[in-house]
């Protein structure tokens, strides 16, 4: 059956067998489960599918299928990323019984310096703790010249082994079917069918083709370049330059939405998110005041000690299922510009449990698993909105003054309601829904405070580079 | 606290949740151990040691009562709290997520079940 005939072809097959009614995909004991990708998407969903088949007493097997060896630096180990497990994540993963350990978490973030052209605060979260977890990918940058932590997906993929997956260290190039089943064939000659195949596989990816040209209904996601880079500082330097902040950056400078410098253990991690970005941008961004001060004046920043042009999810993919296929994380829905490792957790886990509780056809999974999409597509919409006035705003220096001023208040009154700092904390670290970020800066009470302190903010005597 | 720590270091005998005070969050134990005490007549009654995964104050979550137990850090315990709005917002979309909460609960009622059966051997 060849791709393009996937349609018409596959439907013959599902009518010509009695036995594979849509309505009757299911899982049982003895199902086979191939998961392509096993980065955090496909190894939450492992873990998660295997946890709840073994709490409903059904015996499935599932192989996960990556080439890349995690524990290795460089490109060969790393999955591209600005690499901040957020705040929200954190919390959900220690309720699930998965403390991420001090050997991944290479830094602890409790709060960020946000930099305007206007001025620079801090913003501390109000219980003083340390909920973002900073991480690499990978093993480590480039250059790197002792692996001193171990890459987050890595111990993912550690923790789905542990559950009793299998983890097969090959590259699926090739798709089929073969009698109503997903059949896969992989760079080394290995061909299986499944009962179940979960995509999990980055928009970085030139499977997404394969797949769009092979499952009806199916069309990847859009996408937009990201520039990450990472520079060898050294554990003292990031202590006195940084220390557990993050560092976000609203300095109006044209095609530039959004910029974050994470520190790490040794290494600082640069991202910066907008239209186009290219060298000129990225040389506007490096040699700009703000961005100069957070690093040790003799630092030479060019070159970076590793750098990459990654694609990200501008939108969701359409219909990311159909009969005993799905697609999760960044291959079907993700949030826009942050928390992706969150997004993966959630499609992944309402997936497995689509999968385990009601089914693996086209039906089960829009009915179950396409409203958790469904909920972050939406969410994203209400993102690209704020995102849009963000935009504007870096531009209009007196709103810039204002939420200065506004939020310097705000982390000097103890036990005040700090109203645009939460705003601001859950709209750059990805810790709530972006809806829940709008209709705080709707709160009657918030756009009276902002105004009154653009006015107050905007006053001569008041006006001065730091509060 | 190391650099890749997370939550909050409590120093030893700190009380980290307070008998009779409100709460609104739970708390789950990265690192070393905390006991759980309940102050009957003036004097603290030791109920359990909690140790590393291990979560308590997730009773503040689903019902509107103050804290049934005082929580105290045995030796230096590292522990990140989670909040009631995250974590029922959470739950909205995903029950699942109940699980483990639930897991807790029954294997807790299953200790105080024992418990009663060897204080009350003859009835």
């Amino acid at each position: 059956m060849s791709f393009g005939l996937f349609s018409s072809s596959f439907k013959h097959c599902l009518l010509s067998r009695p036995d594979v009614n849509p309505s009757n995909l299911k899982l049982d004991n003895g199902s086979r489960v191939a998961v392509i990708g096993g980065g955090p998407a496909g190894s939450f969903f492992s873990y998660f599918l295997l946890d709840m088949a073994q709490r409903s007493g059904i015996d499935v097997q599932v192989d996960i299928y990556e080439p890349r060896d995690f524990s290795h630096a460089a490109p060969q180990g790393c999955n591209m990323c600005g690499g901040i497990i957020s705040e929200s994540l954190v919390q959900l993963l220690a309720v699930e019984g998965i403390n991420l350990p001090a050997t991944v978490v290479q830094r602890g973030i409790d709060s960020y310096m946000l930099h305007m052209s206007v001025g620079s605060v801090r913003i501390g979260t109000p219980l003083h703790e340390k909920r973002i977890a900073a991480v690499h990918r990978g093993a480590g940058p480039r250059d790197i010249k002792e692996v001193k932590w171990k890459s987050l997906d890595g111990y993912l993929q550690w923790l789905a082994s542990d559950k009793g997956a299998h983890l097969v260290c090959d590259r699926v190039d090739h798709f089929d079917w073969k009698d109503g089943r997903p059949q896969i064939k992989t760079r080394g000659g290995l061909v299986q069918e499944y009962d179940l195949l979960a995509v999990a596989v980055g928009v970085n990816s030139g499977l997404l083709k394969i797949f769009r040209d092979s499952v009806s209904g199916y069309e990847p996601p859009r996408v937009t370049k990201t520039y990450i880079c990472e520079y060898h500082l050294g554990q003292e330097t990031i202590e006195k330059y940084m220390g557990s902040s993050m560092h976000v950056f609203l300095l109006g400078i044209p095609r530039l939405e959004f910029a974050a410098i994470i520190p790490k253990g040794d290494y600082v991690t640069v991202c910066l998110l907008g239209d186009n970005i290219d060298g000129p941008l990225i040389k506007s961004f490096l040699e700009s005041p703000e961005v100069r001060r957070c690093f040790p004046p003799d630092l030479p920043l060019d070159p970076p000690s590793c750098h990459c042009l990654p694609h990200i999810n501008v939108t969701g993919a359409t219909q990311p299922f159909a009969d005993r296929i799905v697609f999760i994380g960044d291959s079907g829905v993700t949030r826009l510009y942050k928390d992706g490792i969150g997004a993966a957790y959630r499609t992944a886990k309402a997936a497995a449990s689509t999968a385990i509780f009601q089914g693996i056809s086209a039906e089960n999974f829009r009915q179950y698993y396409w409203p958790a999409c469904e909920r972050i597509a939406i969410d994203n919409r209400i993102g690209k909105i704020i995102f849009a006035y963000t935009g504007v705003m870096q531009k209009l220096r007196h709103d810039l003054r204002g939420i200065l001023r506004m939020v310097s208040k705000e982390q000097m009154k103890d036990g005040c309601n700090p109203r645009m700092s939460m705003a601001l904390w859950d709209l750059f670290t990805g810790s709530a829904p972006y809806r829940e970020v709008l209709l705080r800066m709707l709160n009657p009470v918030f756009v009276g405070r902002f105004i009154w302190n653009i006015v107050v903010g905007s006053l001569p005597i008041k006006r001065g580079r730091r509060p | 606290m190391g650099a890749g720590d997370l939550g909050r270091v409590y120093k030893d005998g700190e009380v980290i949740v307070r008998q009779g005070e409100a709460g609104d969050c739970m708390y789950v134990i990265q690192a070393g151990k905390a006991e759980v005490l309940q102050e009957q007549n003036g004097r603290n009654m030791r109920l359990a040691v909690l140790a590393e995964k291990d979560f308590f104050g997730e009773m503040s979550l689903f019902e509107r009562e103050v804290r049934s137990a005082t929580v105290r850090a045995l030796g230096e315990v590292r522990i990140l709290t989670v909040d009631k709005r995250t974590f029922l917002r959470r739950i909205q979309e995903d029950p699942s997520l109940a699980f483990r909460v639930v897991e807790h609960l029954c294997h807790r009622v299953r200790r105080l079940n024992e418990e009663l059966a060897r204080i009350k051997p003859g009835t």
